[in-house]
């Protein structure tokens, strides 16, 4: 493998060089106590609150004719740069390899030729709307309203509130109760403009460069490979080694279990598993690619998923965590595989040069148990693509609407022929099992059937006696099982056929209410 | 978007200080990620850094520490146990059971039994992480619900009462009546900043702290008390919070304790930042209460008797849950006249975290039990809840007396909701959402009113004095100093603006600095609302004796009565002449004017006897009221709030957008009490599992309305409070409650007329759904 000794990113207008940090020193430690930058926050050091947003830029990847690709990326494009909030208390150190990184301090330079006590426009319409009280959480909104106001400026466009509101999902502000953030969010756009100046940035990456990065810290290794097969060699040699991709869960290991994780090999440097295709039938979506990115493409084809979207953790956590990340890790509440075995997606794992294809649905053996072998790592996941006659819903049901680990989350698909009969159906949960799992006897009920409220009624039957939940601090074992039932008459509400009309969305549903 | 607030309408002359809508004095430093907040104090040289070792079980005796093993680890530099403690082992605010260390017992999990100070942070949290495997305790038993306490009569202060009138015989005769049992959680201060102190050794065997607290002399006594030094080697400083909410009330203290003990014994510097999760799992938060009632009321909603029993659920030692008791009695009234009552509440001593101050500090929790109450005769009687409300408020000039015997002499309960009930379309829209529901099989709306009444001042009267310094320098810039700790709240603004107002200078002459235990000595706590009152009243003193000094060397040399010269806009004048507040400063340091100032203030007026639960505690009331729609959704008790307006009184504002700022924090902070924030204790072992926010839900964007009007009553205090304006902080947390009553209201449109819903606080979705099940028989699918 082609190396280098030291982790190389950009920030506070220079080459950053690191050669002796723990592979888990988080970004939010390296900033306060390294680089002496204050003005970060730790709030929860678990990527649950926001005050320690910062922002991540990296070249765009170009494509074959050189130009920029946007179309498959939800992160903000300034330029040739691709910018995405980002969480420093889970982020790991080595990580920033490649990228640059901005925090609240760097606003200054936002305003460089102007006087010492000049605010960016983000930070002055929030003194002028009142938008910080204590303060702390403050400077991590600025961050997430900086990425928000660089994406409207770059495509001379205003957000919306329930946009501004989406944008700020996952930052948590106890004391002004956010009316003055939001207004905050609309005034900015109304002052003088003053953008990030990218040209600097873009010349010390470019300077910095593509190779890949093997790092020796003095407890464990790190190994962050650029190239697909290099990654896949070095799985299969380094078989121990922890497979590092968005930190989103890791990080809490790291941080609040105090777990040592020993060698990490990270997986979020290889660009050929960020790719995004249609092909075959197949919506291909590599393993490192963003959530943010990979439900962007999901909604494009089935915008019945933006719910999911929205709603699935916040935005620094799905600009870091990845779906494949999402997927192997095999978390019983996770809201992806419910959605993808929905979808009747498919997993490409590979080890070294081998290849092999599983139904998603067959993936997980038992609790935090699946089909992975030593030296396989999850390098794609195929989704057929639309048919006709389909109807799919994704519900989420947790005590918030945002960023909220769910109680239960139902990926609801049927297929049905030109006659009105259901010839498909896929019923996956999250929160009933120890693993994300179907519900075959119910779909066995439907398949054949006409919907009617008579098969609602024997699929509600048996969707209650498929499950036996836990009770946890998320919801009781009764709730779950009332619920569950209820979101399959939700979905047959909505698509039920014959003499009663479907009802829209926003009849039976309160997020749909929200997004008139 | 438009302003909430009309600052035109609350201003006096043009050139006036307060009353003006001014951002926060730290604004600027906020955004701009400059605002030092105790852990970006630059370190000095040597600093150590302190985790803590929890206790892993609820109740158990202690017997043993391998302290040895926590040694052995690479960078510890020192194990500390109670017995290092030079001092007391306790941090207790009121009674002295309170152990920084955990000697012999361990009462909750989560509690301190042992620091581990190494040379950096990482290392001590991975060491002190250990605690399990390094300590051997004997498992007792343990008691978790604050019912089973009740009934082993584990109590924390013996039970208070509080009668008036007749209520058994009333209720006898009372032509309705209901009985029932209610429960509302406690909650998470969930302040951004978490607890940290910082602690630096001094030459002569104190130490300076910097901490993060609203109760810097209290930190002071708690560390002088646990070092065995006099108050006067310890000095404690805060320049500011990043949010207290009454966290940092009393429970800042055995961080500073810890800090100072170590700083002493290893004569380096030392820091504790807890860790979030360990924040939760040390810290005590707001009571959670449970309730039995019974109230006999006339035909028309009258409430004729009320009968209450309040529960609180202390955890495991005393802390401020005597104060905060109190509170609650007194607040079970909220706005309403009960002629024939009786209050009794107990505190129940459970093997939890230790409960302590919340913004409202009890208040809230006795005026939600009154709100339910109304909100139930309301739907027995199939009245409208803002009729009945109405029928049951206080009178202006008779039956205007609270149960504890003080006159309301500033009722404007009545004008409030009138004028809130007309801007908010109240009415018109009780019939839209009657005919939503009526067409709406899945989707159910509800709307409901929350009225509040606050008291203002400290219960314990001793506590209601304040002192400040101001400070005009030769070139006539200005710094104030008072012993109120800025949390976020604006009161280092608010005071700067009494200054600024009182020497006839523009705000930005005048700097506000760190609350300091070397300057003010003897402040009581930044709480109960009282900050700006308090503060300000006593930096006006401090100002008004140096105008005065000013007016009257003014008048010496240029002519003229003192009392015609006048400071106004940086400028003076005086008989015909007219300079610079800089010049007549500069002018009277050379005649040897004294040109600083203490100032001093203590509440008039107010008197509280603990025996007989009487007295005259609050200076004065503050008022609003809430409307609040939401919708539900009767498969999975899903919600949200559609539309919010607020109403609120603050007497003759000081800072309008401030105020407007603590409302609409203050309602939020109160929906999300009574809605997603719940806590959740395992039932067997004992631990807290909504101990970070990914498990413990605070309201985000999303759950604020878009349409959410938030607007200041005009009114002014007709007490002499400091020019005329009411405290703020605490009032706000009633409000959040018209959210809640709004989600009864919307689950008995799920039942159908009569229905009478089960629903305690917080009402999560499953709380929500387990209440459309009580009022509503599966419904065939429509």
């Amino acid at each position: 493998m082609q190396a280098r000794a030291p982790i190389r990113f950009y920030h506070d207008g220079r080459i950053v060089e690191i050669a002796d940090a723990e592979p888990t020193a988080t970004v939010l430690d390296w900033l306060r106590e390294t680089a002496r930058k204050k003005g970060t926050k730790e709030g929860c050091a678990e990527g649950d609150c926001g005050a320690c947003t910062v922002l991540v830029a990296e070249m765009a990847p170009v494509s074959a004719g050189g130009l920029p690709t946007p179309d498959d990326t939800n992160a903000v494009r300034i330029g040739r740069l691709s910018v995405r909030p980002m969480n420093a208390c889970i982020k790991f150190l080595p990580t920033l390899d490649g990228c640059a990184l901005l925090t609240v301090e760097d606003l200054r330079q936002a305003t460089e030729g102007d006087d010492d006590d000049a605010l960016h426009p983000v930070q002055q319409a929030m003194v002028e709307c009142h938008g910080s009280q204590c303060g702390f959480c403050t400077p991590g909104f600025v961050m997430t309203l900086t990425a928000t106001y660089e994406k409207h400026c770059e495509a001379g466009t205003h957000p919306t509130r329930a946009e501004l509101s989406d944008d700020l999902a996952g930052n948590l502000c106890r004391c002004t109760g956010y009316r003055p953030i939001l207004e905050a969010g609309q005034l900015m756009f109304d002052l003088p403009r003053k953008r990030i100046d990218t040209g600097r940035i873009e010349r010390a990456l470019l300077q910095i460069g593509e190779a890949s990065a093997r790092y020796e810290g003095s407890q464990a290794r790190y190994w962050a490979p650029r190239t697909l097969a290099e990654f896949a060699e070095l799985r299969e040699a380094e078989p121990k080694a922890r497979l590092l991709a968005g930190a989103t869960d890791i990080g809490l290991w790291v941080n609040k279990q105090m777990r040592d994780i020993g060698d990490v090999l990270y997986i979020g440097a290889v660009d050929e598993l960020k790719v995004i295709e249609r092909s075959n039938g197949y919506l291909r979506i590599g393993a490192a690619t963003p959530l943010e990115d990979a439900f962007k493409a999901l909604v494009a084809h089935w915008p019945t998923l933006s719910e999911v979207h929205t709603r699935f953790a916040s935005p620094p956590v799905r600009h870091a965590g990845t779906i494949g990340g999402n997927v192997a890790n095999g978390s019983p509440i996770g809201d992806g595989p419910p959605t993808l075995m929905a979808l009747g997606a498919e997993l490409i794992l590979r080890k070294n040069k081998e290849q092999r294809r599983i139904p998603l649905d067959r993936f997980y053996l038992d609790y935090m148990k699946n089909e992975m072998r030593e030296g396989e790592f999850l390098e794609r996941i195929d989704v057929p693509l639309p048919a006709a006659g389909q109807e799919v819903r994704v519900y989420k049901v947790s005590k918030r609407y945002d960023s909220d680990i769910s109680a239960l989350c139902a990926g609801l698909m049927i297929e049905r022929s030109a006659d009105g009969a259901i010839t498909q159906a896929r019923f996956a949960f999250g929160g009933m099992a120890a693993t994300v799992k179907r519900a075959s006897e119910a779909e066995a009920v439907v398949v054949g059937s006409d919907w009617s409220e008579a098969v609602l009624q024997e699929a509600k039957a048996a969707l209650v006696s498929a499950f036996t939940p836990m009770t946890d601090l998320r919801a009781s074992s009764n709730y779950r099982t009332l619920v569950v039932a209820n979101l399959l008459e939700r979905f047959w509400l909505e698509t039920r056929s014959g003499t009663l009309p479907a009802l829209a969305p926003d009849q039976t549903s309160i997020y749909a209410t929200m997004r008139q | 978007m438009n302003k909430h607030f009309e600052p035109s309408e609350l201003v006096g002359t043009p050139v006036a200080q307060v009353g003006i809508s001014r951002p926060h004095e730290s604004a600027h430093l906020h955004v701009s990620g400059r605002a030092y907040y105790t852990d970006d104090i630059p370190e000095s040289e040597g600093t150590l850094h302190v985790a803590l070792g929890l206790s892993p079980i609820p109740h158990g005796r202690l017997k043993s520490i391998d302290i040895e093993a926590l040694r052995a680890i690479p960078g510890v530099v020192a194990v500390l146990t109670a017995a290092d403690i030079p001092g007391v082992n306790d941090c207790g605010p009121v009674v002295h059971d309170d152990p920084i260390f955990a000697k012999d017992t361990v009462q909750y999990v989560g509690q301190p039994v042992f620091a581990v100070v190494a040379t950096n942070r990482l290392i001590a949290r991975r060491a002190a992480a250990k605690a399990s495997k390094v300590l051997d305790i004997e498992p007792l038993e343990a008691v978790l619900d604050p019912r089973e306490a009740v009934s082993r009569q584990s109590f924390i202060l013996p039970p208070m009462h509080l009668t008036r009138g007749n209520p058994a015989e009333a209720m006898a005769t009372a032509e309705h009546r209901l009985k029932g049992t209610l429960s509302l959680g406690g909650q998470e201060q969930f302040y951004l900043e978490g607890q940290i102190a910082y602690a630096t050794p001094a030459d002569d065997g104190g130490v300076k702290i910097q901490c993060s607290t609203q109760h810097p002399s209290e930190m002071q006594l708690m560390a002088s008390h646990a070092l065995g030094v006099p108050a006067n080697r310890v000095h404690v400083e805060c320049r500011r919070m990043g949010g207290g909410f009454g966290g940092k009330e009393s429970q800042s203290g055995l961080h500073v304790c810890v800090v100072a003990m170590a700083a002493a014994k290893l004569n380096r510097p030392v820091k504790l930042r807890l860790d979030r999760d360990d924040d939760f799992m040390i810290t005590g938060r707001r009571h959670g209460f449970e309730y039995d009632y019974e109230v006999g009321f006339d035909a028309t909603g009258l409430i004729i008797a009320a009968d209450l029993t309040m529960i609180s659920n202390c955890g495991f030692s005393t802390d401020l849950s005597g104060p905060v008791m109190t509170r609650a009695i007194c607040h079970f009234d909220n706005a309403y006249w009960l002629p024939n009552v009786a209050i009794r509440g107990y505190t129940a001593k459970t093997n939890t975290q230790s409960n302590t101050a919340f913004r409202g500090f009890g208040g809230p929790q006795g005026a939600f039990a009154i709100e339910a109450i109304l909100d139930r005769v309301a739907g027995a009687l199939n009245l409208d809840p803002v009729t009945v409300r109405h029928t049951n408020f206080y009178g202006r000039r008779q039956n205007n007396v609270t149960p504890y015997g003080q006159v309301i002499v500033d009722n404007v309960i009545h004008e409030l909701t009138g004028e809130l009930l007309r801007t908010s379309g109240y009415w018109a829209r009780r019939e839209a959402i009657e005919r939503f529901n009526a067409s709406s099989p899945v989707l159910k709306k509800g709307i409901n009113i929350g009225p509040c009444k606050f008291g203002i001042s400290f219960n314990l009267t001793h506590l209601n004095q304040a002192g400040a310094l101001v400070h005009v320098y030769t070139d006539g810039s200005i710094i104030v100093n008072h012993g109120g700790t800025e949390m976020g709240q604006g009161l280092n603004t608010k005071v700067a603006q009494v200054v600024a107002e009182e020497l006839g200078v523009r705000f930005e002459r005048v700097r506000s600095t760190a609350t300091d235990t070397q300057k003010i000595a003897n402040t009581s706590a930044t709480a109960a609302s009282t900050g700006a009152d308090l503060n300000g009243k006593a930096a006006q003193d401090a100002a008004r004796q140096i105008r005065r000094r000013l007016e009257a060397f003014a008048s010496q040399i240029y002519g003229g009565e003192p009392e015609d010269v006048v400071l106004s806009g940086g400028r003076v004048q005086v008989n015909g002449t007219n300079l610079s507040f800089e010049e007549l400063v500069a002018k009277a340091y050379v005649s040897r004017i004294q040109l600083w100032s203490d100032g001093f203030y203590a509440t008039p007026e107010i008197h509280w006897d603990r025996e007989t639960m009487s007295g005259n505690p609050f200076y004065y009331y503050a008022y609003g009221a809430a409307i609040s729609e939401v919708m539900i959704d009767t498969l999975t008790g899903e919600w949200r709030l559609v539309r919010a307006d607020v109403l609120h009184d603050a007497g003759r504002s000081l800072n309008p957008a401030l105020d407007v700022g603590q409302v609409e924090g203050g309602f939020v902070q109160s929906m999300g009490w009574v809605t997603s924030e719940e806590l959740v204790w395992h039932p067997k072992n004992g631990k807290l599992l909504t101990h970070a926010p990914s498990t413990y839900k605070i309201p985000t964007a999303n759950d604020v309305p878009a349409e959410f009007t938030t607007r200041l009553f005009k009114n002014e205090n007709v007490k002499d409070s400091i020019f005329k304006s009411k405290a703020v902080g605490e009032p706000p947390m009633l409000l959040g409650f018209s959210v809640w009553l709004a989600v009864r209201d919307a689950v008995r449109a799920a039942g159908g007329p009569g229905s009478d819903p089960v629903l305690d606080a917080p009402c999560t979705p499953e709380a929500i759904l387990m209440a459309v099940q009580s009022v509503k028989k599966p419904a065939a699918v429509a």
